[in-house]
């Protein structure tokens, strides 16, 4: 699967997070990180990100990250959609459902 | 030096200049001070003989220039008008228009309502803050490091005793009264905006230099019974609005109808049923925040079965008490704060309903304060740590956003202190390893109770085979601490600079914590 659009995925919502992930053609992962609580768990939560991605195989992309306290199985699930609909999955129907999100 | 709850407490925290020369000690554990004397440091105060001098004058500032309040003094406020408060910026406007500077605001609380103050903070106009609570902008730019000396934040009875001893000495006080007459007799009932009691401000009234009463409704001589005394009344200014009402007193403050909270109540409630404690003729203080306000409801059916009667309940005052009172639950109320319109009109309207002021509540160095005597208190918190010391001041990212409030008071004074809070809220483990800052030592917490299990201080093997022999569950707050990180991921520690910009002082005037300049987020 590719990056064919911008795909986002959840909300501002408190204990939520939303993803953006843009498409790019090269210089790895550009990450950009807002948090409520980033100060005791920035680091987690661009961990859990970047290995989201990289179980993806996104190699080259603009993430834009924006928590509001997301416990990591949301940030987990948030950034598999946001890369689903990034390949535009959404519009072709070919959502991998059922297990192929670990 | 570390202190008794193991916080590191620097050099330059104990060498503060205190106003009496008073030097800092950390803190030593709870009843450090019992016994001890101490000397109060009146006021220098004008000589009123000449019966026809009025003390009326036109304006604020009019009477900011009678008062002679210069570069380099204290001025005080109440909180009593909450986050309706017009008061600290109408005072402070005129102050630094004036040209006024290097002030320190000693209040006995300050809010949301008050963010232009940090405006005069990061000007360098205001130079010192001592209050209860900080928060909104001021909490940022002085968490921020932008106040020139570290504020100082006590409990309502601490702060009582450090303005008594002379810690801080307050040059001018400015006590918004909903009703004033023409010497100063001031009351918090009869006004356009009724804040019921005005407790806070009495000793401010009573140790300031020069005391000016600003009011929106001037009635006839004398105002009686007053709450601030024509006495120790220099000046009186009438303005148009003293606050807003709606926010002086806010519509009742509800039940909660949210099951986590309501459980955890009826918890807390079954907790004291199982204590000696719970037995006719009890005293009760609750705070006004949703699980502790529901305890209220689990108690009535409780009390009603077993045939008791509470003899009394203090402290911040919500409707919800008052209700059992007029059901006659409760024998008196002695009320130092209103938190709703219910409160404020039972105190107008209804019996065995008493003003008291902030010492009699709370002031750990008088000869004993209503906390003193009281069987249970009921209280929130933002954490709790494994050894129960509770933070209510500073945010999971360290900026200060709370207040101390009554609650180190009524912990240390409270035969049983409960805290009550879910274990966690959002990503924040409430129950955690270290808390941000001490606000409450944990030797005066006894139990504490979440949504996912309660826990009781070791130190308190009374309570605990009270709680075993009555069948109430109960396990090792470590294991809530481990099923709080299970379910939101373990906290990296915060990260500070050297500048200490708050002292949280215990209520005996010991350091207890202090609170450095955050460091913004570094991604490595």
């Amino acid at each position: 699967m590719e990056l064919k659009a911008v795909g986002t995925a959840g909300t501002l919502e408190s204990s939520d997070v939303m993803i953006t992930i843009e498409p790019a053609q090269a210089g790895g992962i550009d990450l950009t990180l807002e948090s409520s609580v980033i100060n005791q768990y920035g680091r987690q939560i661009k961990a859990e990100v970047l290995a989201s991605l990289e179980r993806l195989g996104v190699k080259n992309a603009k993430v834009i990250v924006n928590d509001h306290g997301a416990l990591d199985c949301t940030i987990k699930a948030r950034v598999d959609c946001a890369y689903y609909r990034a390949c535009q999955c959404d519009v072709d129907g070919t959502y991998p459902w059922g297990g192929a999100i670990r | 030096m570390k202190n008794s709850v193991g916080r590191e407490i620097p050099e330059e925290a104990l060498n503060i200049k205190l106003a009496n020369g008073r030097k800092y000690e950390p803190y030593q554990g709870k009843g450090y001070r019992d016994g001890k004397y101490i000397k109060k440091q009146g006021p220098t105060t004008k000589i009123y003989e000449n019966p026809s001098e009025s003390k009326i004058v036109p304006s604020i500032r009019d009477a900011i220039i009678k008062t002679g309040l210069k570069d380099g003094m204290t001025v005080s406020f109440h909180h009593h008008f909450r986050n309706g408060d017009y008061i600290v910026n109408m005072v402070m406007k005129e102050i630094v228009e004036l040209g006024i500077k290097d002030i320190t605001i000693a209040a006995s609380s300050l809010g949301d309502a008050h963010d232009p103050v940090a405006e005069y903070i990061e000007q360098g106009i205001v130079t010192g803050i001592q209050t209860s609570g900080i928060r909104g902008k001021m909490g940022d730019v002085v968490s921020h490091g932008k106040l020139k000396t570290p504020a100082i934040l006590r409990s309502h009875g601490g702060r009582v005793r450090a303005v008594e001893e002379g810690d801080v000495h307050i040059d001018v006080a400015f006590i918004g009264a909903p009703t004033s007459d023409e010497y100063g007799n001031a009351r918090a009932l009869g006004g356009k905006g009724d804040c019921g009691v005005l407790s806070y401000a009495v000793v401010d009234s009573e140790y300031a230099d020069k005391v000016v009463v600003i009011t929106d409704t001037l009635v006839d001589y004398p105002n009686f019974p007053a709450s601030i005394h024509g006495i120790n009344v220099d000046y009186v200014v009438v303005v148009d609005e003293i606050g807003n009402p709606k926010k002086i007193a806010s519509a009742a403050a509800r039940m909660t109808q949210n099951p986590r909270d309501l459980m955890m109540a009826e918890n807390v409630a079954k907790i004291m049923t199982a204590t000696p404690w719970f037995k006719d003729g009890f005293s009760f203080q609750t705070g006004a925040g949703g699980p502790s306000l529901a305890v209220n409801r689990f108690l009535e059916p409780l009390m009603v079965e077993r045939n008791i009667k509470m003899a009394w309940a203090i402290g911040g005052i919500t409707g919800s008490i008052c209700e059992l009172k007029e059901k006659g639950l409760v024998g008196k109320i002695i009320d130092v704060q209103d938190f709703d319109t219910n409160a404020i009109d039972d105190i107008r309207n209804n019996k065995n309903h008493y003003e008291m002021t902030a010492s009699e509540y709370a002031n750990p160095a008088n000869k004993g304060a209503f906390v003193n005597k009281l069987d249970f208190v009921v209280l929130a918190a933002l954490e709790v740590d494994t050894d129960f010391n509770v933070n209510v001041i500073t945010g999971s990212d360290g900026v200060l956003r709370g207040a101390p409030g009554g609650h180190p008071d009524t912990a240390e004074g409270a035969k049983c202190c409960i805290i009550v809070t879910p274990l966690v809220r959002g990503r924040m483990a409430t129950i955690c390893e270290h808390v941000v800052t001490v606000t409450t030592p944990g030797d005066c917490v006894d139990v504490v109770v979440t949504d996912y299990g309660l826990a009781v201080n070791p130190k308190r093997q009374d309570i605990i085979d009270c709680l075993d022999k009555a069948g109430v569950k109960h396990v090792k707050i470590e294991e809530l601490k481990e099923k709080a990180y299970s379910m939101v991921g373990r906290p990296d520690d915060l990260q500070w600079k050297d500048k200490v910009v708050a002292i949280l002082e215990a209520r005996d005037g010991t350091i207890l914590d202090v609170v450095r300049e955050i460091k913004p987020y570094e991604d490595k």
